[in-house]
């Protein structure tokens, strides 16, 4: 070696073609390994020509042919490779992801144990399903959520103040859906039926970004989070489905009901565990499969725009103004979630470098007309209101609508500057990042403000 | 000369199953050993030897093991299997027949270009 320090640069160039390798999805670890030992056969025979280290490297990686050459060629013959595998116990990597993954997935199984269980609790109280009373209604996301949070902030090592946080804001959950003296067929009840899980979701969320409460990527993670994990509950009760249907018609065949097998365990059990389990998959699966919601998102998008609109148009034609019943009224308010949603993730997928096109004009399509119906909605609610004077339940729908408005709206003209060269995307994200405490407060304010001061109506 | 992608595709495995038939090996030295054989005129790739040394363990031919040898680096080798043993005889009983009726459609005559 004529240069000094040869061995050690060398070791550093042979480091960085080896990252440089990895990075290929079709080369997994141990072919980086072969590929390697042979890059370095090549080196030493031509150091044993006389060349220099560097030389000898240079020389041997352009003998090795283009990676792009190469990995074509490795994803010829192994082209499962190019189907991202979600490993439960990566049989590929090194040990030390190996042993994360391990380490997760006990973690997520005593979780899902525990939510598990935890539903079959009062049942030890003699605490039925099938008993009178609203009690499994407002509890049931405090069986699971609890343990979802349990298991993120354990994977993000939370500190010990965000645990109490997290603590507290459950405890209070679990205060705001038992001891307030609303009788079970208020609507007070059913506020909090509806209310909390939502609630609950946002201290989830807390557990999520943990410490890193103000970063508005964190956020935006959470976001992700959300979607992937609804579509991943969703596939897991299809399964669930499936497999009750099987359950029943086979022991029902050998003359053995299941109902009560199902109705008191299986349902109830499994639907608080797949919680979990929904929950450590989006986290298992990150970077390994496409994420699914934001694919989902670019389908829907320019459907609901067109029933959107199409519904504007029929309401402008008939003159009639929407119906106020009041189960039309709540539908509009899931239709209004459901545009902000499809807003939510399609922004949390989109580039924020890519430049405009088509779909951000439908976005805004969607928007605008969704502000419009909002508009509308709130129109007709306020009429109501004057009519029949304050409920909690046209309180709790008033508020929302307010809050979705205001959202719509902002997040209307950030998009229409976008469209129009004006703006920036990242504007619209950080719009919605920073107002997701607005819905977390509203949806707090219906469980625990609104049933007092209607007098737990 | 160079020997056409078609016939290089078609020989690679009766002669990557016949150098490891001689004894195990890893890739770099099959290359050199290829290299030796066809006096440098059968210039294989890494990106036609490794992924094609995998179809051959994935088929059952061969076997591959990462080991030391003392004074080495840790190496892939890769070993025949019975299975690739009587893929091999299969093989060169196949080779064999071509050759033998290529022999006999060439006229002695005809001249062998690019060898003096």
């Amino acid at each position: 070696m004529t240069v000094t320090n040869g061995p050690d640069e060398l070791e550093s160039q042979f480091a960085q073609w080896r990252e440089y390798v990895r990075r290929r999805p079709e080369l997994i670890a141990s072919d980086a390994d072969e590929l390697e030992d042979h890059l370095r056969d090549s080196v030493d025979e031509l150091t044993a020509l006389g060349l220099r280290p560097d030389e000898a490297f240079l020389i041997a990686v352009k003998r090795m042919g283009g990676l792009d050459d190469l990995s074509r060629e490795f994803a010829r013959e192994h082209s499962e490779r190019l189907w991202k595998q979600l490993m439960f116990l990566g049989d590929s990597g090194d040990t030390a992801t190996k042993a994360t993954l391990r380490r997760d997935l006990i973690a997520m199984l005593v979780c899902a144990a525990g939510a598990a269980l935890s539903i079959k609790v009062p049942a030890l109280f003699g605490q039925h399903f099938d008993d009178e009373g609203t009690f499994y209604e407002t509890n049931v996301a405090l069986f699971t959520l609890p343990w979802l949070a349990g298991f993120l902030a354990w994977r993000r090592r939370a500190g010990l103040r965000l645990c109490a946080v997290l603590v507290a804001l459950f405890a209070l959950g679990v205060a705001g859906a038992n001891f307030y003296p609303v009788a079970d067929d208020s609507q007070s009840v059913n506020l909090i039926g509806s209310h909390l899980p939502i609630a609950l979701w946002f201290v989830v969320g807390l557990a999520y970004v943990s410490d890193e409460v103000r970063s508005s990527r964190r956020r935006m993670d959470f976001i992700r989070f959300s979607g992937e994990w609804f579509v991943y509950l969703v596939l897991i009760a299809l399964g669930g489905g499936v497999l009750i249907v099987f359950l029943t018609s086979t022991f029902d065949a050998i003359g053995l009901g299941a109902d009560d097998f199902i109705t008191y365990w299986l349902v109830p059990c499994g639907g608080m565990a797949a919680v979990v389990v929904a929950g450590w998959l989006v986290e298992a699966k990150q970077g390994v499969i496409e994420n699914i919601a934001p694919v989902l998102t670019r389908l829907f998008t320019p459907l609901f725009a067109v029933v959107l609109l199409a519904f504007l148009v029929a309401t402008g034609l008939t003159h009639g103004g929407i119906d106020v019943e009041r189960e039309n009224l709540v539908m509009f308010d899931l239709l209004l979630a459901i545009v902000l949603g499809l807003l939510l993730y399609s922004i949390s997928a989109r580039n924020p470098l890519a430049p405009r096109g088509t779909f951000d004009v439908l976005q805004l399509v969607l928007v605008v007309s969704a502000l419009v119906i909002d508009a509308l909605v709130l129109l007709t609610m306020t009429g109501r209101i004057a009519e029949y004077g304050t409920t909690p339940n046209n309180t709790a729908a008033l508020g929302e609508n307010i809050v979705l408005l205001a959202n719509l709206a902002w997040a209307a003209w950030l998009l229409f500057s976008f469209v129009r060269r004006r703006a920036g995307f990242p504007a619209i994200e950080r719009w919605q990042t920073t107002y997701l405490p607005v819905f977390a407060v509203w949806m707090w304010v219906v469980v625990l403000v609104l049933p007092p001061v209607f007098n737990f109506r | 000369m160079r020997v056409t992608k078609d016939l290089v595709a078609a020989s690679a495995t009766p002669i990557v199953l016949g150098i490891l038939a001689e004894g195990e090996s890893y890739g770099y030295a099959i290359l050199r050993r290829i290299s030796d054989l066809s006096g440098g005129e059968l210039d294989w790739t890494e990106g036609f030897l490794y992924p094609l040394l995998h179809r051959l363990e994935r088929l059952g031919h061969v076997e591959a093991s990462w080991q030391t040898v003392t004074g080495e680096r840790r190496r892939k080798y890769y070993r025949i299997t019975k299975q690739g043993l009587a893929e091999l005889a299969e093989q060169r009983h196949q080779w064999t027949t071509v050759v033998e009726a290529l022999q006999q459609i060439w006229p002695q005559t005809l001249p062998l270009e690019g060898t003096a």
